[in-house]
């Protein structure tokens, strides 16, 4: 079956960004960017599926700027076939995006779509969810296992109490969670070779669809600072402190 | 204007978390009607008519509702939700599953994890793993909001008397089913709303040292945590991860003990009241938002404090 993953260009996970001094975003001149860390795992589990013979074809797609063709060849690196970008520099939101690739589902007729369950720039935790909506497709969000069966997909969900099970029918979307897996490192002869896969541009105006942003940034702020606490030299202080301080014991 | 507000539970009781997405909508202001959507969760609509300014409960009581399944209830709240302006869900594992999908059916944006309403159209939510917080603006006739539980104190949970109605609407789209569950089953307080939560890291070594945590917040009616790490390496179940990516907590008192301090861990905790880190590096970065911290190795510190309490 065909596998189809949505990744997305983000800051590393190591930065911490700043605020820009005119609160209109952060700042993201000449910081390391990255492929979104839940969507490495997306890209590793079908990769893995692939190797088990479930998958025969991965299919990478990205929506951003031109410079997101590092990560497309970083996932055909890690194992995708081929990749799709569609390329804007307009601002993009999750039902955009949404729309986006229900287009390209509808052209590449995957069997199953894998996301990672959030991006960790604008931590929305949507865009999987409104693919499925939009492709009435069922979805496994925050997958912890993957388990493909005839026509049907088992999907471990980590949930606030626990792990639930859930059973979907074919084609479904999934989004990853951290412990799905773990992403392995591209090889150099891999990354070499994924030069040569093929990489299709599109532009939103070749899908036909709308990504007009439904919601605006009016400003972007630095939360409030903690102020500077102190360094107690025994459990002693520290149980004083608590108890006659803070009074929270 | 009217605000329809989704309830958490397990159809046995309303969770807590509820009370606090009642606040934000209050703030938004308008009518509210809480919806309860379950199987054999009639007690549920009981106490959510109970809550403070709740105007009118509808209770879904069907079998397509007893495990939330997104596929189902999406439906059932972009159907009900025609009539609302604004639709609210708990930031948790169940809003952050249905929510994007009743969103894209009715083809608005959804607004993920509020932590403050400034008007009705209007809200701010932390990015980047809390590192900045956006303001932002919805244009949307309709708005399908999660929210962040800790950033809004509940509403009172007695003292309203609501109608309660039940509502025949039966979504099931036959594309998914519930397998199993397995649920952590705790005598100590829920992490997202405990008091005092004490928190280990890979410090802690193993799952049986978590032994002397435990200790500890029994003696403090505390919930215990962990960090990514200590989850990774199967010291305890994923329900225990606070962070960017688990839990959200603000209590009183968070106890950091044997974690470094990542940036993904803080903005799980960082809003917490009072913070104690407990770490054998001074340099550890968690010290930088700790307003108590203890340079100590663990295993001596954590059973003295235990005998101290
Ligand atoms: C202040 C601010 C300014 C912004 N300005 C811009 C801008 O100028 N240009 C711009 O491009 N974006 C901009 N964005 C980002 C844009 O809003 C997000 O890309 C969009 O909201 C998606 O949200 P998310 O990544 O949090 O989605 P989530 O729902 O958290 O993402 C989950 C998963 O969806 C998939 N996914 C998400 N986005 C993409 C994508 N683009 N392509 C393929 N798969 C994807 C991935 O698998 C990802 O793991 C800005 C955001 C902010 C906060
Ligand atoms: C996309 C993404 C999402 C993430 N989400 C989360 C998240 O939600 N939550 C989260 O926690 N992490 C998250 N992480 C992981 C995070 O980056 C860190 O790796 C993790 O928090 C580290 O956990 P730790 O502090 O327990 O371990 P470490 O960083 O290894 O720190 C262990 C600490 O214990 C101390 N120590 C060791 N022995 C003792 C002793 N005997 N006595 C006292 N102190 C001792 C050490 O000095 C050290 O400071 C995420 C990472 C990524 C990439």
């Amino acid at each position: 079956m065909k596998v189809l993953v949505p990744i997305k260009r983000v800051i590393d996970y190591n930065v911490k960004v700043r605020v820009k001094a005119d609160n209109s975003g952060v700042d993201l001149a000449n910081v390391k960017m990255a492929m979104n860390p839940f969507c490495e795992i997306a890209v590793e589990e079908a990769v893995r599926l692939k190797e088990k013979g479930v998958v025969t074809e991965i299919v990478a797609v990205s929506i951003g700027p031109k410079a997101a063709q590092e990560q497309l060849r970083t996932a055909m690196a890690l194992g995708a076939d081929r990749s799709i970008l569609v390329e804007t520099d307009e601002e993009i939101q999750p039902l955009g995006i949404a729309k986006a690739l229900k287009a390209i589902v509808e052209e590449e007729k995957p069997e199953m779509v894998i996301l990672g369950k959030q991006a960790i720039d604008d931590d929305n935790n949507q865009t999987g969810q409104m693919l499925a909506a939009l492709t009435g497709m069922p979805q496994g969000t925050f997958a912890s296992e993957v388990n493909v069966e005839e026509g049907k997909v088992k999907v471990t969900r980590e949930i606030d109490g626990g792990l639930q099970t859930v059973e979907l029918k074919l084609p479904a979307v999934v989004t990853t969670d951290l412990r799905l897996n773990e992403p392995r490192y591209a090889s150099l002869p891999n990354i070499m070779k994924a030069k040569k896969k093929p990489l299709d541009v599109k532009t939103p105006a070749d899908l036909g669809v709308d990504m007009t942003p439904r919601v605006t940034i009016e400003k972007v702020e630095t939360p409030a600072e903690r102020k500077a606490g102190v360094m107690v030299g025994s459990v002693d202080e520290l149980v004083e402190k608590l108890k006659n301080e803070a009074k929270v014991i | 204007m009217s605000v329809l507000v989704y309830a958490e539970h397990d159809n046995a009781t309303l969770n807590k978390v509820t009370l606090s997405v009642l606040a934000a909508a209050k703030e938004i202001g308008g009518d509210i009607t809480v919806l309860v959507a379950g199987k054999g969760c009639g007690a549920v609509a009981e106490e959510a008519a109970k809550a403070e300014g709740v105007s009118k409960v509808l209770c879904a009581d069907n079998d397509a509702y007893e495990h939330q399944l997104a596929e189902n209830i999406a439906e059932l709240v972009a159907e009900v939700g025609a009539d609302y302006k604004h639709i609210l869900a708990a930031a948790t594992t169940t809003g952050k599953n249905f929510a994007p999908r009743v969103a894209a059916l009715l083809d608005v944006a959804q607004i993920s994890e509020i932590s403050d309403v400034v008007d009705g159209d209007t809200f701010r939510r932390p990015i980047y793993a809390g590192n900045a917080i956006a303001t932002v603006k919805c244009a949307d006739e309709k708005k399908v909001i999660t929210v962040r539980g800790t950033s809004f104190d509940g509403v009172a949970a007695e003292g309203g008397s609501a109608s309660v109605e039940n509502l025949d609407v039966v979504k099931d789209s036959g594309l998914s089913s519930f397998v199993n569950e397995e649920l952590a089953k705790s005598d100590r307080p829920e992490l997202t709303s405990a008091e005092i939560v004490i928190s280990g890291g890979r410090g802690m070594g193993n799952g049986d040292n978590f032994e002397i945590l435990y200790k500890v917040a029994d003696k403090l009616g505390a919930a215990v945590g962990a960090s990514r790490a200590a989850v990774d390496a199967g010291f305890v179940p994923n329900d225990m991860q606070v962070g960017q990516t688990g839990k959200i907590v603000a209590p009183n008192l968070y106890m950091a003990v044997g974690i470094s301090g990542a940036i993904q861990h803080l903005a799980g905790m960082k809003d917490s009241k009072v913070i104690v880190a407990i770490n054998k590096d001074e340099e550890a970065p968690i010290f930088q938002v700790a307003d108590y911290g203890l340079v100590a190795d663990l295993f001596e510190a954590v059973p003295e404090l235990d005998s101290k309490l």
